[in-house]
């Protein structure tokens, strides 16, 4: 497929802010800076980034307890994200969510979700009730390995399926839910053949390979708009840090150093630069330049966050129940 | 006025709702062609068609999580859970989605959605189909909790559910559908946490509401010819509830029975109790008392079910045992 090199520049902006957006996390997480519980999305950002531009700004998408890549592929605003992560008051969420709770509806961002697999029967309702309301929009669902094994997921296919909603479930196979391999817990390899059992479309791509997500995205994406029913896309990939930060897995209990090493040199984003390069999309001295757009706007989202008031402990009390 | 049943009273509450806003539909196992919902027969899904009254698969989790994901998209859905006894194959979207959403989310979306689910049994239904769940529900905030005893509550109470921005679980017993009573032909709406005083008295409070509102009225009928005065207070919603009506009629009797079918412990009635000893200590003459079913599964047997759950006589019992200590 031949994209235009604006939308490849884009992906790849996008794949390096993810990037960096955790590798600041994760830092600020070791200096205890960002209190809460924290699931770094480093090593998959090929996989929200592919999928999401596919999609329009009136699209939604359901996110997982590992969302920080989503909702910035969907568009996210980098300084309210940041602000949530160190619970301020200016925060999406207004300090009540925190990282599992990041939500921008009016960028179609249902939500990251705590509950593996909960985003999916949620995404189906959204599917319907675009399908209702008589739209062309379709909605995007981010899940795992893991929840591929949920009664969620299971229930979800079949209802989607069953009334041809404009859904894609996308599964991001990082291989392991928590620390049980997928081999240990899925009772097949391939988890998108799971479409069979509900007759739907699905395929599998590598997904470390931006391009290869957004192909498959794109033509999805479309067959769902055209009302053509839902997908099963599995993006195989890999979680290079631990299952949260903090994890101290330092004798290797549930997978390899060399494993690890071996998907860190399959990094998606040196790889996708090795395309833009060869191909002559962007040259090294605009590669630089997107670093250092990134680490300015990144600078700006701390200083904007870390500027920002904690709520008022009172402010627990609001938000609870809407009232006119 | 005109006399009709509770559940054609639901049914008349869902269809002024669903003609007054399309954004309004029906999910839920049977409730179309078949009808089960509030045993409405075909005449909903005739009206309304297959979109708008849609047949689901037996999915729980599913029918919960779908509706939520419709109601934050700018539909209004009401899902129907045959049992409330399948809540429980739900409480994942219940409990940890649909009540905590807004909040999690900083109170910047509304969730328009009505879960209507039925409860107490249809008689020797047995431990899996006679459940009264409400409780549990009645403590994950971000709910409100619905539960009608009349055809005119229910009407008005249904329809308030369906217009409110947030989520809304809506109880209804079983026994209590074919029941009839007094509803207007003109539009009504009931605010929530309004209790409704049943029957005026002096010398107790008895706290009940569904189905054993009118046990506690029967009862209380009978225990008047004796000259003792009954205040039958029916909650009509838990959450919100209204404590003020609760105190106020504690003030005027000084004494208090919570009546409900649900198991003792763990029950409502333990938090009635709990507002009344935390905020109206100094009115009691008596101690607060709960009845109850008794802590076991509902169990089959008639002799056995009636054993477990409160009936007329031993709500009279009860009465009579408050009052003259």
């Amino acid at each position: 497929m031949q994209l235009n090199n604006e939308l490849m520049i884009q992906m790849y902006r996008t794949m390096l802010l993810i990037r960096r957006f955790e590798e600041k996390a994760m830092e600020l997480k070791a200096r205890q800076i960002i209190p809460g519980l924290l699931h770094l999305y480093i090593g998959e950002e090929a996989v929200a980034t592919g999928m999401c531009a596919a999609l329009r700004r009136d699209d939604y998408i359901s996110s997982t307890h590992r969302g920080h890549g989503h909702c910035i592929a969907k568009g996210g605003d980098i300084s309210l994200m940041m602000a949530e992560l160190l619970g301020r008051e200016k925060g999406y969420c207004r300090g009540k969510g925190g990282s599992m709770h990041i939500a921008d509806i009016d960028l179609g961002i249902l939500g990251a979700n705590g509950v593996v697999a909960a985003g999916m029967p949620i995404s189906g309702g959204a599917a319907l009730s675009i399908k209702m309301r008589g739209k062309d929009q379709v909605v995007a669902c981010f899940f795992g390995d893991g929840g591929s094994n949920q009664g969620a997921f299971h229930e979800s296919l079949n209802m989607a399926a069953l009334w041809k909603l404009p859904v894609i479930y996308v599964c991001e196979n990082n291989q392991y839910a928590i620390s049980v391999a997928q081999s240990r817990s899925c009772s097949i390899r391939d988890i998108y053949l799971r479409k069979d059992a509900y007759g739907i479309e699905g395929c599998m791509v590598d997904g470390n390979d931006v391009l290869a997500v957004y192909q498959a995205a794109k033509e999805t994406v479309d067959r769902a708009r055209r009302g053509e029913g839902p997908t099963l896309i599995e993006c195989k990939t890999y979680r290079w840090r631990g299952h949260y930060e903090g994890e101290a897995d330092r004798t290797y209990t549930y997978r390899t150093k060399q494993e690890i090493e071996g998907w860190i040199d399959r990094c998606p984003i040196k790889r996708f630069q090795k395309v833009l390069l060869d191909q002559g999309v962007v040259s090294q001295v605009g590669i630089n330049q997107i670093e250092q757009e990134i680490q300015s706007d990144l600078q700006k989202a701390m200083e904007f966050a870390q500027n920002c008031p904690f709520p008022e402990p009172q402010d627990a009390l609001k938000d609870l129940y809407y009232e006119e | 006025m005109r006399e009709i049943s509770f559940s054609t009273a639901l049914v008349e509450a869902l269809k002024e709702e669903m003609r007054r806003d399309e954004r309004v539909f029906v999910l839920g196992e049977d409730v179309g062609r078949f009808g089960m919902i509030y045993v409405a027969k075909p005449e909903l899904w005739k009206e309304f068609g297959d979109e708008r009254v849609r047949d689901t698969p037996i999915s729980e989790n599913a029918i919960i999580g779908f509706a939520l994901g419709a109601a934050i998209t700018g539909m209004r859905p009401v899902a129907d859970i045959m049992f409330c006894d399948l809540l429980t194959l739900a409480m994942e979207q219940i409990v940890n989605q649909v009540a905590k959403v807004r909040y999690m989310f900083g109170g910047k979306i509304k969730v328009p959605l009505v879960i209507c689910t039925s409860l107490g049994g249809l008689r020797l239904a047995a431990a899996q189909h006679s459940q009264h769940l409400e409780a549990w529900f009645s403590h994950v905030p971000g709910l409100k909790v619905v539960i009608p005893s009349t055809p005119y509550d229910a009407k008005g109470l249904l329809k308030t559910a369906i217009r409110d921005d947030n989520p809304v679980i809506f109880f209804e017993h079983q026994q209590l559908m074919p029941t009839t009573g007094p509803v207007p032909e003109e539009e009504y709406l009931i605010p929530f946490g309004k209790a409704d005083i049943k029957r005026e008295g002096k010398d107790i409070t008895v706290i009940s509401y569904s189905l054993m509102v009118h046990k506690v009225l029967r009862a209380a009928n009978e225990l008047a010819q004796q000259g003792i005065e009954t205040e039958v207070i029916d909650l009509r919603t838990l959450n919100p509830l209204d404590k003020e009506a609760i105190l106020k009629s504690v003030e005027k009797t000084g004494r208090l029975l919570i009546v409900h079918q649900a198991c003792t412990t763990g029950g409502f009635g333990a938090e009635i109790a709990a507002i009344v000893a935390e905020n109206g200590f100094d009115l009691l003459t008596a101690p607060i008392h709960r009845l109850g079913a008794l802590d076991v599964p509902v169990p089959y047997s008639p002799v056995l079910e009636n054993f477990v759950i409160p009936n007329e006589q031993k709500i009279a019992e009860k009465i009579l045992s408050i009052v003259s200590q």
